[in-house]
């Protein structure tokens, strides 16, 4: 019988002292359970720079790097704000943005029509700022001496649905007669729609197409096939360079020079996100984090495979972000 | 006189020692294409991960630089979750068990009741996370806490708690109540001192292997929004957190290959965390197991 009681005291006291941990969670909500709703207050001592708070994001996982690079920085140079970024894709950050579970959303496209209006309807009011650009690169096997160099027509006709069956000779007769394998980012994010809405117009892409959310999917994916076509950021072919070929996109090749001055069009875009005014105004550590990601976007960019914006640009975005406070 | 036909015997049992072996064989490979799919899993996360896997990346907070980055928000926000886990869904679960199992009379509604519970196990834990989402996070506004999430993963695994509670309390013979009532005890009394006691190794292996199941998952996080890049521990269960397997598949998605190893780390630190619960599970199962 004591190894009984010895259990179930165990038992007793294990759970009292998590029930413990609880409590004294009660006694701290002030502080944190109004993180939740972004527009907490924070305190600033008068004579020195740090702050305290909390600032809360979501978005797109092309644009998490940087975020991720610049979290990193902040945290040194603020160790008391809390900063916290989700990463469930551009449109399932927009949601959070449009519940106002957060200060800031990244998208690596614009905000659609349908979202602006859901924002309108929440009372959410918002400002866009461009944090980087990024390539959006089209890659075949290595093995594929073919199709390196297409048009955006070319592009279209290939990735479009049209209730047939494409191969490479549909597109030139000389090309081999086989068939072509689609890989695509999945349709919840920007990348996607990014490609669907400047290549397909908005019109449907290919049904045979191999969605995937994770990118090194379809990195494995396209260098596992001689007649694979698929499409995603360039910090992913920047990282497999040996195992894909690059397409060039109506004969320029994607690469931080033509990514940056926009040579590399139409699939060159910028990344943004979006922040909340009323967090700007309201939230100390919001706005100083924002501030610190505009003047370090940049650098981090570069740093993580993306393309920095020019100069001037960082100061328009900072400019606009001022305004705000 | 003989009671076998020798010959006939013989002729067959060559036959059927062929046909035993090749039964045994077909088994054989069965069991041992999970064992060598594991070993193979196993051996390519040991590989792949141990390099990265040191006093520092237990350490450090997550880096864009896979040498300095670190599982520490990660690790200690899944033990945070489990510090809410544990307790609600245990108290919640073992009491649902014993009212279903001692007190509720058997008619209709509570055969209803049982069959949904048994139901509820085989829900996808996406469905979960949606409920969470929409309940806890939104309704109750407790936002992507510790707490939103550890309510979401209590609900996933209660099923599987219950299920098991009543299993133990089924398996206390019914000679020991009966000798309790017959000392005079009341019925309260017969299941805190008599049925709880002998049910509790049944009770705690089901309890932990749930528990395990609940510190690997990913989908209702996903759901709920938890975020991955934070640089600070939770002070409550209403801080903002991270998860081990969250921080685990947003390193696998990165482009860069050194975070695939950063990956495998995490992964290792992961399975450490969850062979230890279920050697608890075993611990627990084999020192305090009664027989009847």
């Amino acid at each position: 019988m004591k190894k009984w009681k010895y259990l179930t005291m165990t038992a007793v006291l294990g759970s009292a002292l998590a029930l413990g941990a609880c409590g004294g969670g009660n006694e701290t909500k002030d502080n944190n359970g109004s993180s939740n709703t972004g527009g907490n207050k924070t305190e600033q001592t008068e004579n020195e720079d740090k702050l305290q708070g909390s600032v809360a994001g979501d978005g797109s996982s092309t644009v998490a790097p940087i975020v991720e690079a610049v979290v990193e920085e902040y945290a040194g140079a603020q160790p008391d704000v809390k900063v916290s970024v989700g990463v469930s894709g551009t449109g399932g950050g927009f949601e959070k943005f449009i519940a106002g579970e957060t200060d800031f959303s990244n998208a690596s496209r614009n905000i659609k029509d349908e979202e602006k209006q859901k924002l309108e309807e929440a009372g959410v009011e918002y400002t866009e700022l461009q944090i980087a650009y990024d390539g959006l690169s089209v890659v075949i096997h290595p093995d594929n001496d073919w199709a390196t160099d297409l048009t955006v027509d070319q592009l279209k006709k290939l990735w479009i649905e049209d209730g047939t069956e494409k191969k490479w000779s549909d597109i030139d007769p000389s090309w081999p007669d086989e068939k072509v394998v689609f890989y695509s980012p999945g349709t919840d994010s920007g990348t996607y729609d990014y490609f669907d809405e400047v290549i397909l117009d908005g019109e449907d892409l290919v049904k045979s197409a191999t969605l995937s959310e994770d990118d090194n999917m379809l990195v494995q994916g396209v260098a596992g096939d001689k007649n694979a076509i698929g499409f995603f950021g360039y910090a992913y072919y920047l990282e497999n360079k040996d195992k894909l070929g690059i397409v060039k996109v109506d004969g320029v090749e994607p690469n931080a020079d033509t990514i940056e001055s926009q040579e590399y069009t139409p699939l060159s875009r910028p990344l943004f996100t979006y922040v909340k005014n009323d967090a700007m105004k309201e939230n100390e550590a919001a706005y100083d984090f924002m501030h610190y990601l505009l003047e370090n976007a940049g650098d981090m960019a570069g740093a993580v495979g993306y393309v920095s914006l020019p100069e001037e640009q960082y100061k328009e975005e900072l400019a606009k972000l001022e305004a705000l406070k | 006189m003989r009671y076998m036909d020798e010959a006939l015997v013989t002729k067959r049992m060559s036959k059927r020692l062929a046909y035993n072996k090749l039964w045994r064989t077909i088994f054989f490979i069965a069991t041992s294409f999970a064992l060598i799919t594991l070993a193979i899993l196993l051996y390519r996360v040991v590989t792949q991960g141990a390099g990265y896997l040191n006093w520092e990346f237990l350490t450090n907070f997550a880096s864009r630089f896979p040498a300095k980055a670190g599982i520490k928000a990660a690790l200690i926000g899944s033990l945070w979750l489990m510090a809410v886990v544990a307790p609600v869904s245990i108290i919640l679960g073992v009491g649902t068990a014993i009212y279903l199992e001692e007190y509720a009379k058997k008619n209709k509604i509570n055969d209803f009741i049982r069959m949904n519970i048994s139901n509820l196990a085989g829900v996808p834990s996406i469905v979960f996370g949606l409920l969470g989402l929409t309940i806890f996070v939104r309704t109750f506004g407790f936002g992507k806490s510790i707490l939103a999430a550890g309510l979401t993963m209590s609900l996933l695994i209660l099923p599987v708690i219950i299920v098991a509670a009543q299993e133990a309390i089924r398996a206390v013979p019914n000679d020991q109540r009966e000798a309790s009532y017959g000392m005079g005890a009341t019925k309260w009394q017969t299941i805190i001192r008599v049925v709880l006691p002998a049910a509790i190794p049944g009770i705690l292996t089901g309890s932990i292997l749930a528990l395990s199941r609940a510190i690997g998952e990913t989908a209702p996080l996903v759901v709920i929004g938890i975020p991955v890049i934070l640089q600070f521990l939770p002070t409550s269960v209403f801080s903002e957190f991270t998860a081990l397997p969250m921080q685990i598949y947003d390193w696998a998605k990165r482009p860069q290959e050194e975070f695939q190893y950063v990956a495998a780390a995490g992964i290792i630190v992961l399975m450490t965390v969850l062979i230890i619960m279920n050697s608890i599970a075993v611990f627990i199962r084999n020192k305090f197991q009664k027989r009847y």
